[in-house]
């Protein structure tokens, strides 16, 4: 029997909703779609990592703790998600080092908001899950800027040369560029925010209402976590467009080879 | 301390410039001297090191060895951005930015007074009426005016053009030429020099005061 506390579904809630894993796997098989190991692979990946996650939070986040734990989990969190950001952006110079400084910085800013201003209390509880927002919107943003910044220089080089041919400096021959790349890095986090509520209810509400949390109470915080994602991959986005546009050229306004093209002018003899 | 005699010459002097990338020599000890005058053609076949050589003299790329100098001071000790603007560079592909000609020609000087733009154009042998016109949606020969008057907004002694007619039709091809010849002309008043690649023998005959020929990323003649 599930308890009257929708967050606490036991470990018989948890069996259970394995079912749906099984309708997952169902479908694999009747469609012969070959994703049957990747499904259970995925779904036990999950749990366990989740688990021993749970486990570690379970030690760092209880009132009791020193808040040094708290600050040492965020410090492996942001160097972790750099780690993946090199990973997943390998074409990109020195991405590894900017996402840790982007991250950072938009860390800095929303939390520095949120806990400054005193919407939330400081404590390991409130800290971890906000950071944990924080640094990974912030991470799939600085992905996408940084790949996007990359891409427009290498093809758009012909473009950028006639800029700095007549003597512009590379930040601004790279301007328009710029500001393209951090539109189309900013766009899809500005739509999934108008969206909320209407197509999807979002995760942080969800669990306080299972929670057992008043659905307006859940409302307010839900909104103040969507404001400190929009914050932060703006913040996290900027960090790494400035570093990068710096990171393209050399000091003597040269754009950096990039790799291939997808087409310019550069034909050289 | 002797005082030195020695003329400033009035042009490029490049002295054991070799340029190597991707496993390629691009350029091979080359050593050589561009006068600021009239119009140098750099020629020769496709790979012969010729583009590479102009972008070298716009500091768009550095040698990997050797020494430029302009006017005899050493390109590395000039601030690069006055530099492009005192030797502007035309592409092989007619390269306009977004908007119309008169933001093209402002890209390059902000202040440019309608007047001025105008003057600019009717150098490049464009009617004053291209001004408000959208740059982008010109006939190629067209672009490449316009990119001629943008690179002239800047004032420069030297226009460094990088076969600015490979993607031109024979009769924009023309127009074109008139054009360079007219500017280069010494009896103007504001004349600009050209360092003009080609690998047109035609060409180089009718547009060239010199022509510095290369192979294979070395210097195989100097003609007047």
């Amino acid at each position: 029997m599930i308890a009257a506390n929708q967050a606490d579904i036991g470990l018989s809630g948890l069996a259970l909703s394995g079912v749906l894993v099984g309708v997952a796997l169902a479908i694999s098989m009747a469609r012969r779609l070959g994703l049957t190991r990747d499904l259970i692979a995925a779904a036990l990946r999950a749990l366990v990592q989740l688990l021993i996650v749970g486990a570690a939070l379970a030690l760092v986040i209880d009132d009791n703790d020193p808040l040094i734990w708290t600050w040492l989990w965020l410090a492996a969190m942001v160097a972790f998600a750099s780690w993946t950001v090199g990973r997943r952006a390998p074409e990109v110079p020195g991405v590894r080092l900017l996402a840790l400084g982007a991250f950072t910085a938009a860390g800095a800013v929303s939390l520095g908001v949120l806990f400054g201003l005193g919407i939330f209390d400081p404590t390991g509880r409130a800290i971890i899950p906000l950071a944990g927002m924080t640094v990974g919107n912030s991470m799939t943003g600085t992905v996408l800027a940084s790949r996007r910044i990359v891409a427009e220089a290498r093809d758009n080089r012909h473009l950028i040369e006639a800029r700095l041919a007549v003597g512009l400096p590379g930040r601004e021959a790279f301007a328009p560029h710029l500001r393209e790349s951090l539109r189309t890095a900013l766009v899809p986090q500005i739509e999934s925010t108008k969206a909320v509520g209407i197509i999807a209810l979002p995760g942080a509400m969800t669990g306080l209402i299972l929670a057992g949390v008043d659905p307006v109470d859940a409302v307010r915080v839900q909104v103040a976590v969507m404001y400190l994602v929009l914050g932060s991959v703006a913040t996290s986005t900027s960090v790494v467009a400035l570093g990068l546009t710096r990171g393209i050229f050399t000091s003597d306004h040269r754009l950096k080879d990039l790799g291939s093209e997808v087409s310019g002018d550069s034909h050289r003899d | 301390m002797r005082q030195s005699l020695a003329v400033t010459f009035n042009g490029f002097e490049l002295e054991g410039v070799s340029v190597r990338s991707g496993g390629r020599t691009r350029l091979d000890d080359v050593s050589l001297q561009i006068p600021a005058e009239g119009i140098t053609v750099l020629a020769g076949a496709s790979g012969a090191g010729k583009s590479t050589l102009l972008r070298l003299l716009n500091r768009l790329d550095i040698p990997t060895e050797g020494t430029i100098r302009w006017r005899g001071t050493s390109l590395d000790q000039i601030d690069v951005l006055e530099h492009r603007r005192d030797v502007g560079m035309v592409f092989q592909q007619p390269t306009v930015v977004p908007g119309t000609v008169a933001d093209n020609l402002r890209l390059a000087d902000p202040d440019l007074s309608d007047a001025e733009a105008i003057m600019l154009l009717e150098a490049a042998a464009l009617a004053a009426g291209f001004l408000d016109r959208d740059a982008s949606a010109l006939s190629g020969g067209e672009r490449q005016r316009v990119c001629f008057a943008r690179t002239l907004a800047t004032r420069p002694t030297v226009v460094l053009a990088d076969e600015p007619t490979a993607s031109l039709d024979p009769d924009a091809t023309t127009v074109v030429e008139d054009v360079v010849s007219e500017l280069a002309h010494p009896d103007r008043s504001g004349r600009v020099a050209w360092i003009w690649v080609s690998h047109d023998r035609q060409q180089t005959e009718r547009l060239a005061d010199r022509v510095i020929t290369l192979a294979e990323g070395r210097v195989i003649g100097v003609t007047r």
